[in-house]
């Protein structure tokens, strides 16, 4: 007990210390880090410090400190923990952020002090549109661009009922609208779920009522578990094909094992890029933490390459917040996503892939590539964001 | 006449924080201390009900969400006076105390628990469901509230006006507490069933206090919205509601004062553990189960042991 | 309205009712029995997913995981009990959930710490695996039909336990007048430990049976702890028989409100309001329930005892 209480005192005394070293680049990274929506964090997490190592553990050249912060997955701890950083620590820029309430929280406080953000997954449709700011970039998407590519690629196919279903709250309802903003086909049903609902047979007798030709879902982590599981088991996966976004993923994928087989989605990576600086970092990322990246890996992999190249850029400015946001707006970096760059809004303009899961000749269960369905595909909020 | 001297020593203290913080350029514990003062302001307010009344309930965080959205949805719509988000923040959530507490205050023990947990979880799932106001992701508030002159978008002033409720919500239900009103809801709650023969109106002094308490909460909810600038359901999330009730506990249940205590141990906690370990839940955990198998009285009761050996 | 549907959810709601009765029966034995509100019943619930996952991973039998799940949560919570919760029987309810809380937090981390925040695989065992007609036309997964046998099976093997063992005397004894038995010179310490071994058990196994349907990863149990709470206390807290009532009640009217209110609020105020309000209203309409009986019964359905 003592000791605990010495090391306790040792921590707020360590935390207390003012920042010393001036031309060093002090980086943020704020993400959901403990209780049970934990694993996106960690996955964004190593993604970016594998970045950093490529970039020889010296953003730009500069020598570079990351302060780990956890947002709890409570906007209110978010903002807290996001002055911290800004107020004591005085960091140059902050990056990571799984949630889309915790980004829109830290948004405010960050753009203030004009500290640069560079989101490594959040990518909220309000900060893409009315209140887009300089000092933002997405290193990873906007929400609703996975959607939309999933929707475009069924209306080219020709499907003409669907039913749609999403959990009842915000993302939930921008994903279907972004869906339905390229699908023009019918849909049969359009369901809001709980959130964090664990079981769906009530919404599957629903769709097997309904005998849709596809049935589109967006179901983040443990509930897009849940619903993959018990959708294979009710036996409808043949007979009624199952599209999805960052529903079935390499986070999710270890769970759902076989249920997830002849599932579809839509993603703007897949590890099996030909690209030379994706094939570097499923490598390099293989070697280092022993497993296959997941597409969140890959975005904090991207967010470390976009801020390497702006503090390069910038040169000795880099700790200026208006001259490193200048500099990220025009950095030209080597995306794990082969082409890569930012519209007005300082969101990507990229190519969406087809993915199918599937089970390989050695019983593994994997997510393939089967081409592009959307090339070049910029995002539906930039025309509200002002700047130019 | 020594304890008085120690509040008002303390309470100077506590007004000159910003002004040191300040001084040695660290305004970072401004904002820190702030959300100590609002969730101190609730945990008093839940001591009201809970150490006073004898009614544990794990739905506060209803009305700091009433009073965050009460904040938040005027804000939308242009209306930037602090006075106005409070008086409906009051309001509102004195209602909803009345509306849920003619309910739930037919039940006791731990019935009582659930019916208000159950309340707070209703209205949790009305504000995911609030399209308008942001739902989930929630709702960024550029504009800060202003009070006459002073403008609470500033980390002191907002301060300083936290204190003041803090205080003032201190003083009220002290005051209450030792009046008459204060003896009754004490008499019901060490035993009910004499004090009813007596001739007591037990259910109406427990509803005003569980109004009064809610009205309290919510403005804890509204200086939140205040120091944050952004209102999300999950400030009314049920482990919401329990962190609350750990405050009190924390600082001793039934001694007011000590939600302010409470409040400052738990979030200071969060603060220390979380910069010692990936797993500080694991010993916030341990922590709580220690105190509630050791010391009954929180860290008010660990003071006075402390006291009394010295 | 399509009768093949309001069958298949009328199955699906018995199914969730079921399964809310293993949570629910546990929790109430617990609390008629020694006073304890147990908030970290869902961590039971958890730890026999856990070890269910576990098992079956290594054993690839999912018996095996079964009985591990079984064995695992009734050590757990022997130990916890005898370790901790059993200095509280007669401590305020305060206290009570100040503990439990603090355990939910070092359950839900333990987890993570051992078995990492992913979440863990567990495939249905392949004789269960396809769908059942249960009328011509009718298809329903044949794993969710034994989910229901499961429970039924469970309820009555407990109806059986509490009405003819000797066991069961003891615990009926224990519910009306704790004081009691003890009086009577049974080891009562002993007896509490099984009791709460007992409803580990009962919740791990709804755990472990959930585990094929479900994602299982830390914090899991919480959302199904909540609804257990609101099943025992509509029930009657305290009382076995009202938990059975209310655990399919309350199975019942979730899944009834999901599959059909917001179609019905469609007619009734159109579809923009329906869109708007009727997921918000299924998701309120439980609580709604448990609003309405508190305020005609404030002691639940099947009052066990006051206090």
């Amino acid at each position: 007990m003592r000791k605990l209480v010495a090391t306790a005192v040792a921590g707020v005394l360590a935390a207390a210390m003012p920042a010393t070293a001036q031309d060093a680049l002090k980086v943020g990274f704020v993400a959901t880090f403990s209780g049970p929506n934990a694993a996106l964090g960690e996955h964004l997490y190593q993604g970016f410090m594998l970045g950093l190592d490529h970039a020889g553990g010296k953003f730009g050249g500069m020598a570079t400190e990351v302060l780990k912060e956890d947002d709890q997955l409570k906007p209110d701890v978010g903002v807290q923990v996001v002055r911290k950083l800004i107020e004591r620590d005085k960091v140059d820029v902050v990056s990571g952020v799984v949630f889309s309430n915790v980004m829109m929280a830290i948004h405010k406080p960050l753009t203030e002090a004009k500290t640069p953000m560079i989101s490594a997954n959040a990518g909220p449709s309000p900060i893409a549109g009315k209140l887009c700011s300089p000092y933002f970039f997405a290193a990873s998407w906007q929400n609703d661009q996975s959607h939309e590519a999933v929707g475009r690629h069924l209306q080219t196919k020709g499907v003409g009922r669907v039913f749609l279903m999403a959990p009842n709250y915000q993302a939930g309802r921008d994903g279907l609208a972004g869906f339905k903003r390229y699908f023009k086909g019918e849909v049969l049903g359009e369901v809001y779920t709980t959130v964090n609902q664990p079981d769906y047979s009530a919404e599957l007798a629903q769709i097997r009522a309904a005998k849709p030709e596809a049935v589109y879902v967006f179901y983040p982590g443990g509930m897009g578990v849940n619903f993959v599981k018990q959708y294979a088991q009710a036996g409808l996966t043949k007979e009624f094909p199952l599209y999805s976004a960052f529903t079935v993923d390499a986070t999710t994928l270890p769970a759902q094992g076989e249920a997830a087989v002849g599932t579809f989605t839509a993603a703007f990576w897949s590890d099996d890029l030909a690209n030379a600086a994706s094939k570097r970092f499923v490598a390099d990322y293989r070697k280092k933490y022993g497993s296959a990246p997941s597409t969140y890996a890959a975005q904090g992999y991207d967010a470390a390459r976009l801020l390497d190249a702006g503090v390069k850029a910038a040169g000795a400015k880099a700790t200026d917040g208006t001259a490193l946001a200048a500099a990220l707006k025009q950095a030209k970096f080597e995306s794990v996503r082969g082409p890569f760059r930012f519209n007005t809004n300082n969101f990507p303009i990229h190519d969406f892939y087809l993915i199918e899961t599937v089970k390989g000749d050695d019983g593994q269960v994997r997510q393939v590539n089967r081409g592009v369905v959307f090339k070049d595909h910029a995002d539906a909020y930039a025309s509200q964001c002002p700047m130019k | 006449m020594a304890r008085v001297a120690v509040w008002a020593g303390l309470l100077a203290a506590a007004i000159l924080l910003p002004i040191a913080a300040d001084a040695v350029g660290e305004t970072y514990y401004v904002g820190l201390a702030t959300r100590i003062l609002v969730f101190a302001l609730a945990a008093v307010a839940l001591d009201l009900v809970l150490g006073h009344g004898g009614m544990v309930s794990l739905g506060h965080a209803a009305f700091l969400g009433i009073g965050a959205y009460s904040v938040g949805i005027w804000t939308t719509h242009g209306v930037t006076s602090a006075g106005v988000h409070w008086a409906t923040a009051i309001a509102a959530g004195g209602a909803f105390a009345l509306a849920t507490g003619l309910l739930a205050l037919r039940t006791a023990g731990v019935a009582f628990i659930m019916i208000t947990l159950a309340f707070g979880q209703m209205l949790y799932f009305l504000a995911v469901s609030l399209k308008g106001y942001g739902g989930d992701d929630g709702l960024t508030l550029w504009e800060a509230a202003r009070l006459g002159p002073l403008d609470l978008g500033h980390d002191a002033t907002l301060y300083w006006v936290s204190l003041a409720w803090l205080v003032a919500a201190l003083l009220l239900c002290r005051r209450l507490v030792a009046s008459p009103f204060g003896l009754v809801l004490q008499a019901s709650r060490s035993n009910e069933r004499r004090a009813r023969a007596l001739g007591l109106e037990v259910g109406r002094h427990r509803l005003a206090a569980y109004v009064l308490s809610g009205a309290l909460t919510s403005i804890a909810g509204a200086l939140l919205v205040h120091a944050t600038d952004f209102v999300s359901p999950a400030y009314m999330g049920w482990q919401r509601s329990g962190e609350l009730v750990v405050m009190v506990i924390l600082g001793g249940v039934g001694t007011l004062a000590g939600g302010v205590f409470g409040a400052a141990a738990l979030i200071l906690l969060e603060e220390v553990l979380a910069g010692l370990t990936q797993h500080w839940m694991l010993l916030l955990g341990a922590l709580l189960i220690a105190m509630a198998l050791l010391s009954r009285r929180g860290v008010a009761g660990l003071l006075d042991r402390l006291r009394g050996r010295a | 309205m399509d009768p093949v549907l309001v069958l298949t959810q009328a199955l699906n709601g018995l199914q969730l009712g079921v399964m809310l009765f293993l949570m629910a029966a546990g929790l109430t034995l617990v609390f008629g029995i020694m006073g304890l509100i147990n908030l970290a019943h869902g961590a039971l619930y958890m730890a026999g997913a856990y070890a269910m996952a576990a098992t079956v991973a290594a054993t690839d039998s999912f018996l095996a995981g079964i009985a591990a799940a079984l064995l695992a949560a009734a050590a757990v919570g022997a130990v916890v009990e005898m370790a901790a919760l059993r200095r509280l029987y007669d401590r305020d309810h305060l206290d009570q959930v100040l503990a439990t809380f603090g355990l939910i937090l070092c359950f839900n981390e333990l987890v993570r710490l051992i078995w990492g925040p992913a979440a863990l695989f567990v495939t249905v065992p392949p004789a269960l695996s396809g769908t059942v007609e249960i009328f011509a036309g009718v298809p329903y997964p044949a794993y969710r039909l034994a989910v229901i046998a499961v429970g039924i099976a469970v309820a009555g093997g407990l109806y059986l336990l509490i009405a003819r063992t000797r066991l069961g005397m003891l615990i009926r004894a224990g519910a009306s007048n704790r004081t009691m038995v003890a009086a009577l010179g049974v080891d009562i310490r002993l007896l509490y430990t099984a009791v709460f071994a007992l409803g580990a058990a009962l919740a791990a196994l709804a755990g472990a049976i959930a585990a094929p349907l479900l994602s299982v990863e830390p914090g899991m149990g919480e959302p199904v702890l909540i609804l257990t709470l609101v099943v025992i206390v509509v029930g009657g807290i305290g009382s076995i028989r009202g938990a059975f009532v209310a655990a399919l009640l309350i199975g019942f009217i979730d899944t009834m409100g999901r599959a059909f209110l917001p179609a019905m609020l469609r007619e009734v105020t159109g579809p923009a309001t329906a869109a708007a309000v009727g997921p918000a209203l299924a998701s309120m309409l439980i609580y709604l329930t448990m609003a309405v009986v508190l305020a005609v019964r404030p002691q639940g359905l099947f009052a066990a005892r006051t206090g």
